[in-house]
């Protein structure tokens, strides 16, 4: 009987451990083994070259500015994208008219709920070609169309987004922003739903206005769901390959003025044939990823609040 | 866990709580006309978002219509016809009926094999004891947080030796679906780890007792039960698997001249939005992206209560 057991689970482990474990993991222990080399990709026989990648990058002035660019991100992306996704969700869930002293979301919330998350269903290739359309560098796009009706910019003289250096992030921001607030509403209002709604009627009695009930209660209650989202968000924030590769000229131009550490990994490995020291530059980028992760989950950890 | 707020039974909620709140009602017409004007501002910050969100889909929905003189010269004015046939010309010149039917073939495999696996690996990592359990369930959940890029260029060396050795790999079905599934694997496993967690123990014992095999006791009991996890994490994998975009663009490619276009619908089309090959037909293109997106808004919208479930649930255990 018991052996039985064993081959049974054996028989249902064995598939799924080894497609994982092939197909997804064995690929990401082979970056580590190559980011010990120097290999163009084609050769049989990669050279061993110990920390030499790694030594590199710190020299690399293309690298270094990637991860300035990444550092933007970081700060940009998590914050604004919580902000409003905690606002959006309280308005849903308990911004609602309180004339009957009752805790709800405004009018339509259901509906809203529904819209809102839309982006987070496109895939990335849909949200790249939409945002390609609307910011077209002359007057056929939808941006530039609308600001020479509002007399904003002329004709002429369109705005060139995502071919302006000083514009290029703030619009990618902007599109990480629209493509991912959705989830992270979804996810802050279904924490709010769990709180208890006599926590803000209580609230109420006490006159508690909006404003300090968000801060008071909400807040506080939503602290573990918030400092998830701001580590899911940071992978993000680190990633960025699909939009700053299909939406920037170059990739990563103009002029490295987007790049990021995944696009000049890619750069690296596939345009300038150097796979092994692009294999550092991923296996640093993981390093970064897992660091942030501990840092932020260290940082935001508080005494969790007992329901 | 429910994501709607019921109308009928929030209504309720609130009458039976009415008693006990009309204190609130003393506050006074000033906190009232300041919740008032709060509220506007909420409507309006809402409506703001919606039409940020709607605006974009719907100018693309839009264009999809249009000609193209009709795009370049005036962009947000309608379509002076619904000119269906650039639907048709992106299905048939655009081959976005070609990349339809390889995305289904793709995802239909993908999805299916995804949750077989997925569900027998985690059934038994959540309802049996043995050596190694934790380790072989955290060797699935580390997956989750490995960013796609890092995994492409060893992935396709492997799948590029695979295929010099005789085993083709690269730009075929099976092989991309066997990536889509290892891909797949870790969120599915830890979802629905938890969701045979909560399963009650009663029902297997007796099937047990009748002289059930622990094989039949999984297909014939546990799938069935386990019915509504398997449909939210199905539909995670479908729109996930249908969106994938990183891995067709490596694995996807034709490797000679004689080789069939196995594109599916993403890559096709960043691939026609790129190589400028169809820069002159924006229609097509417009027409090409709205047939890519309603399927999986229409699944969204169907679905969307399993939907925001499944993808909240496992960030919020």
């Amino acid at each position: 009987m018991r052996h039985g057991q064993y081959r049974f689970i054996a028989g249902f482990l064995v598939i799924p451990v080894v497609v994982y474990a092939f197909f997804m993991v064995w690929p990401y222990i082979q970056d580590i083994f190559y980011s010990f080399t120097e290999w163009n990709g084609l050769d049989t026989n990669p050279k061993f070259i110990g920390f030499g990648n790694y030594v590199r990058l710190f020299h690399d002035d293309k690298f270094l500015g990637a991860v300035v660019h990444n550092a933007f991100f970081l700060l940009t992306v998590p914050l604004i994208t919580i902000v409003l996704a905690l606002f959006l969700a309280f308005m849903l869930n308990v911004g609602g008219n309180s004339g009957k002293a009752g805790i709800q979301g405004v009018r339509g919330s259901s509906i809203y709920k529904v819209v809102l998350f839309f982006p987070q269903v496109l895939s990335v290739a849909i949200v790249v070609i939409l945002y390609q359309s609307i910011f077209q560098t002359d007057s056929t796009g939808l941006a530039n169309a609308i600001l020479i009706k509002l007399h904003i910019v002329s004709a002429d003289n369109p705005m060139l987004w995502f071919s302006d250096a000083n514009w290029v992030r703030w619009i990618l921001l902007w599109v990480a922003v629209w493509s991912g607030f959705g989830f992270y509403m979804v996810l802050f209002s279904a924490a709010m739903q769990s709180i208890p709604k006599d926590i803000y009627e209580a609230a109420l009695l006490d006159g508690a206005s909006r404003v300090k009930q968000f801060f008071r209660v909400t807040l506080p209650l939503l602290w573990d769901t918030i400092s998830v989202a701001w580590v899911y968000l940071g992978f993000i924030a680190l990633d960025l390959f699909a939009l700053v590769y299909a939406l920037t000229p170059g990739p990563g131009g103009p002029n490295h003025a987007s790049e990021v550490m995944s696009t000049y990994f890619f750069h690296t490995a596939f345009q300038n044939g150097q796979f092994g020291y692009a294999c550092a530059l991923g296996v640093a980028l993981a390093l970064f990823s897992l660091i942030l992760a501990a840092v932020q989950l260290r940082v935001t950890r508080r005494e969790t609040v007992e329901l | 866990m429910s994501m709607d707020t019921h109308p009928a039974s929030a209504a309720t909620a609130h009458e039976a709580t009415e008693p006990a709140t009309t204190g609130t009602q003393k506050a006074g017409r000033g906190e009232r006309e300041r919740t008032g004007v709060l509220n506007v501002f909420s409507q309006a910050f809402l409506f703001l978002w919606a039409a940020l969100v709607v605006l974009p889909l719907g100018w693309a929905v839009m264009s999809a219509f249009k000609s193209d003189k009709e795009i370049i010269s005036s962009p947000f004015s309608l379509p002076s016809a619904l000119r269906w046939g650039n639907f048709g010309r992106a299905w048939t010149k655009g081959h976005i009926g070609d990349y339809f039917l390889n995305t289904v073939i793709v995802i239909g495999f993908g999805v299916f094999f995804t949750m077989l696996l997925g569900g027998m690996a985690a059934y038994v990592l959540a309802r049996y004891k043995f050596p190694g359990n934790r380790a072989i369930y955290y060797f699935f959940v580390a997956g989750l947080t490995f960013p796609v890029f890092l995994a492409l260029t060893p992935l396709f060396l492997t799948m590029h030796n695979l295929s010099n050795s005789g085993i083709p790999m690269l730009n075929t079905y099976h092989g991309l679906i066997l990536v889509y599934v290892a891909f797949s694997l870790p969120f599915t496993v830890f979802f629905l780890h938890s969701f045979f967690k909560t399963l009650p123990t009663s029902v297997a014992e007796a099937a047990l007792v009748d002289g059930a095999s622990h094989t039949k006791l999984f297909f014939r009991v546990m799938l069935p039960m386990a019915k509504p996890g398997l449909i939210s994490v199905g539909i995670f994998n479908i729109i996930g698997q249908w969106n994938q975009f990183l891995l067709p663009t490596v694995l996807m490619n034709k490797q000679s001249g004689f080789d069939a276009d196995r594109s599916v619908l993403t890559q096709g089309l960043i691939n026609l939005s790129i190589n400028g090959g169809y820069k002159s037909d924006w229609s097509g293109l417009f027409a090409g992206m709205v047939m890519a997106m309603l399927p999986v808004l229409v699944v969204y919208v169907v679905f969307q209560r399993q939907v925001q479930a499944g993808l909240t649930a496992g960030t919020l255990k």
